[in-house]
């Protein structure tokens, strides 16, 4: 199939970026959208000019280092499917399309199609785990969880990080990733110990990142890969108001 | 002669024995002593986070944007830990003597047991750090049973056990981080070891979004970069799981053990075609349900449902009636490429073979199949388009694990002082064959378990080294020496990408150096890699500068893979026997299976880097079996 692409070029942070129009023959529909972008850098490195850089490492759908604009969607136009689970026989011959990156003044384009989300690190670091050492743990089993509690906690830690639903969300706010950890912890009884002062901190760190407000579109849930359920921004702020009225 | 350090005494009291007299450093002198971490992977987050806990100063490193990339996140199947929650006879010593016998009876008995008994304690940590593990209606943990043996003694969180544990190393990292005891430098790589008087000291990392070389220095430097099965070009890891810190610690003076042995999965999705950047790994566990089979007929055109019974070649179960289509991961894949070698393959390529469900459909109701795999099936739509509950999955085998990487001690300890390697990184404890769920295992035991004790036995020592001076002039001679190939590899400027001899590199290990081996095959393979890696250097073209660059990343990384691929196909020469992953041809029974030597072969292969353009040394390692008497695999 013949495809068209438009895709946002930008030589580093600092420079402003713009699109370019490409357009790639004989491609095979069984491929995946980042082999395609591979496919497009061979014939630009054949012609002496510079590759399109993206994020991109497992391609399996897991690692989370993928994940771009595609026709306006954040990881193109597929229901919980990563872009590198993305494949061509998704569009049709001739079609044109759009790729850009991921969009948030808390996530600086660094070149191309590659952005820094190193403001995930810092809410996880202000709050996004248990404080056991090594060595502390008791007996595994002297925790009993219930296997619902357990699921429900695994749907909210199932999140990764790709960045999707801030990149979709018209505030670019991080509720659904930061929710998402604190409900993970908050739902588990090894983690009700510090639940308040993590969802305080990592509120805060989400606020001081330049992140927005969520003001419950709800567009995360819908674009997100791991069918991440709104229902932890609730839980957020349910927690975030009770450790503020518990407050000392 | 290399000393393993196997404390000497009854199996069972070896690390006991080890741990109680190791050497100690005080929480005052721990803020003395700086430790680099190279890899943020299970066995690098973990390692990391542990000494920073003990208030040593730590640096760790990644080359990914943040450590919770790294791909010990796509394990899926589990976790193995000897708990006996089952009641079903499970003990420290089954689960030892399971693993040094999956591994063919070419691992260590001290490594072997320590890790199945440090196993019970991980997944102690990993609950208390969160970990949403499987649990039972009352609460309890769950276990299953994997890869073949008589215990349920793997843990699993659904099928993405790797993300979960990796989640909760990654968390204790972050908190350190936070905490200010660890410092983290995401995307940068590691391109030269620094020896100082013959001990480990530092390391030149490149900064990937600036370009900026860097010098660090440390007491310590850990290794905990993963394996190198992306060598095959297609393979089950990720894009940029890559060899180069430990090749470069190797031309450093670090041994290299049995670098050719690697686990080639045998259900992955095969290659649809020459873009092709990676194979999917479909989980194992769909042997337990799915019948392999190809067509009798060489030149078969129909579809696979038109084919009748009478025409379908169940090659597993007419060769190994026994195990049948569980049989080992070895086994099962060295199988599917002797009947795709023979021309039976199926598919556009004729380079698969299919897995059925229509039998088990049929016995068990679609249902029943749903409720087991609906996610496999799922991702295999997703992925080929093929609806799997009506025509059968086409799978292929795939590099997978390097059961090979640094020779290390029982300490861990490379043979540079100073130097660890921990996780796939090392070679240490899976012989020659990976059981399934112990590669998070062994990463996890490495960085959480092993090396707090064992470093702070090395580290003690060096109290009164004083900080490390990267003025050294061996850090500036190493600067230079990284300074010098980025350059070269940026000059060259001729036409052909890093890919394009990446996927020539692959295709040549797949052929030669993969499922079978012979020594025909390995001595055309080593001189096809010394003329690839001569083109290498002439046609290489690196378009664009030093800053973010990816095609500069791949370049160095295939540098370092055409000298590694030499090595792997030297190390496969050498060893004239087929033991686990590693078959050569010209030792096989009648029937085709493989013949072990344990009269000579009974060694690791460790190897030694002579200088560039000449032969490797080869310095082995004899093993020794005190408890377990060696045996003959069979799964007839």
């Amino acid at each position: 199939m013949r495809i068209r692409l438009k895709i946002w070029r930008q030589e580093n942070e600092h420079e402003p970026g713009k699109m370019m129009s490409y357009t790639l023959e004989d491609i095979n529909p069984h491929m995946s959208f980042l082999e395609m972008l591979d496919t497009l850098n061979e014939q630009l490195l054949k012609d002496g000019t510079r590759p399109v850089e993206f994020d991109h490492d497992c391609r399996e759908g897991i690692c989370g280092q993928c994940g771009i604009m595609i026709n306006g969607r954040a990881h193109g136009p597929l229901k919980n499917t990563t872009t590198c689970q993305l494949h061509m026989r998704t569009f049709t011959d001739n079609e044109e399309i759009i790729i850009e990156p991921f969009r948030a003044s808390a996530f600086p384009v660094k070149c191309d199609l590659k952005i820094d989300r190193s403001a995930f690190d810092r809410v996880i670091q202000s709050g996004g785990f248990i404080a056991v050492n090594t060595g502390q743990a008791p007996e595994a089993n002297s925790i009993p969880i219930g296997s619902p509690e357990v699921e429900a906690a695994f749907d909210a830690a199932a999140c990764i990080g790709c960045g999707a639903c801030v990149a979709v969300c018209k505030n670019s706010s991080a509720a659904l990733f930061t929710s998402a950890k604190i409900a993970h912890l908050a739902l588990l009884p090894q983690g009700q110990i510090e639940a308040q002062t993590r969802v305080r901190n990592m509120v805060n760190q989400m606020d001081k990142e330049g992140f927005g407000h969520c003001s419950n579109t709800e567009a995360c849930e819908v674009e997100c890969p791991q069918q991440i359920s709104v229902l932890h921004i609730a839980r957020m702020n349910y927690e975030y108001n009770k450790a503020q009225i518990l407050k000392k | 002669m290399l000393d393993a350090k196997i404390p000497a005494g009854p199996l069972e009291e070896k690390w006991n024995y080890y741990k109680t007299h190791a050497k100690l450093v005080n929480p005052a002198n721990r803020r003395k002593l700086d430790v680099i971490v190279v890899g943020a992977g299970l066995a690098g987050s973990s390692i990391a986070a542990s000494l920073g806990e003990m208030g040593y100063n730590v640096k760790c490193f990644c080359f990914q944007d943040t450590p919770r990339r790294a791909h010990s996140v796509a394990a899926q199947g589990g976790v193995n830990a000897c708990k006996n929650y089952k009641n079903d006879g499970d003990s420290v010593y089954r689960m030892f003597y399971d693993t040094i016998k999956g591994g063919d009876f070419r691992a260590r008995e001290g490594n072997v047991y320590r890790l199945a008994a440090c196993s019970a304690s991980l997944i102690d940590q990993a609950v208390a750090q969160g970990v949403p593990f499987g649990r039972e209606y009352g609460g309890y943990l769950n276990n299953r049973s994997f890869g073949g043996v008589q215990v349920s003694r793997t843990f699993y969180a659904r099928g993405q056990t790797g993300q979960q544990l990796l989640q909760g190393a990654y968390q204790a990292l972050m908190r350190q981080v936070g905490a200010g005891n660890v410092q983290l430098f995401a995307r940068h790589e590691m391109l030269d070891l620094v020896v100082i008087e013959k001990k480990a000291r530092g390391i030149i990392v490149r900064n990937m979004d600036t370009g900026a070389l860097e010098r660090h220095g440390a007491h310590a430097v850990v290794l905990a970069t993963g394996g190198f099965g992306k060598i095959y070009y297609l393979s089950t890891l990720a894009m940029g799981c890559n060899g180069s810190a430990i090749w470069r610690a190797h031309k450093r003076g670090a041994f290299m053990a049995n670098p050719s042995w690697t686990q080639i999965h045998p259900t992955s999705l095969p290659q649809s075609g020459e873009y092709q950047s990676k194979l999917t790994l479909m989980s194992e566990s769909l042997r337990n349900d799915g019948r392999i089979w190809v067509p009798v007929n060489k030149d078969e055109q129909r579809e696979p449902n038109q084919i009748p019974e009478e025409e379908r070649d169940y090659y597993l179960e007419r060769r190994y009636p026994a195990f049948g289509n569980l049989s080992p991961r070895d086994i099962a894949s060295r199988a599917a490429k002797e009947r795709i070698d023979a021309g039976f393959g199926i598919g556009p390529l004729k380079n698969a073979v299919y897995l059925d469900f229509s039998r088990a459909i049929k016995d068990q109701g679609e249902d029943k199949i749903r409720k087991k795999y609906g996610n496999l099936f799922r991702m295999y739509e997703k992925i080929t388009g093929v609806n799997a509950y009506l025509e059968p999955m086409r799978i292929s085998p795939a590099a997978h694990f390097s059961m090979g990487g640094l020779w290390v001690d029982y300490e861990l300890m490379t043979t540079i002082p100073g130097l660890f390697a921990l996780g796939e990184a090392n070679f240490a404890d899976h012989g020659a064959n990976r059981l399934g769920a112990n590669s998070l295992l062994q990463a996890s035991i490495d960085g959480y378990f092993i090396a707090p004790y064992t470093m702070a036995n090395y580290l003690a020592d060096e109290i009164k080294a004083g900080p490390i001076d990267v003025r050294h002039a061996a850090f500036a001679a190493a600067e230079e020496n990284v300074q010098q190939q980025l350059h070269l590899l940026m000059g060259i400027q001729g036409n052909l990408s890093a890919d394009h001899f990446h996927k020539a590199l692959g295709k040549i290990l797949y052929d030669k150096c993969g499922l079978s081996r012979s020594k025909d095959g390995l001595e055309k393979a080593i001189s096809d890699i010394v003329a690839l890696r001569e083109e290498f250097w002439q046609r290489l073209y690196v378009p664009g500068g030093y800053a973010i660059n990816s095609e500069l990343e791949k370049a160095g990384r295939v540098a370092d893979y055409l000298e590694l691929g030499e090595l792997m196909c030297y190390d496969a020469l050498t060893r004239n026997e087929s033991c686990g992953a590693h078959f050569r041809t010209e030792y096989q029974t009648p029937e085709g299976e493989a013949m072990r030597n344990d009269q000579d072969f009974s060694f690791i292969s460790a190897w030694e880097w002579t200088g560039a353009g000449k032969s490797p040394l080869l310095h082995k390692e004899p093993l020794h079996f005190e408890f377990v008497t060696p045996t003959v695999r069979s799964y007839k």
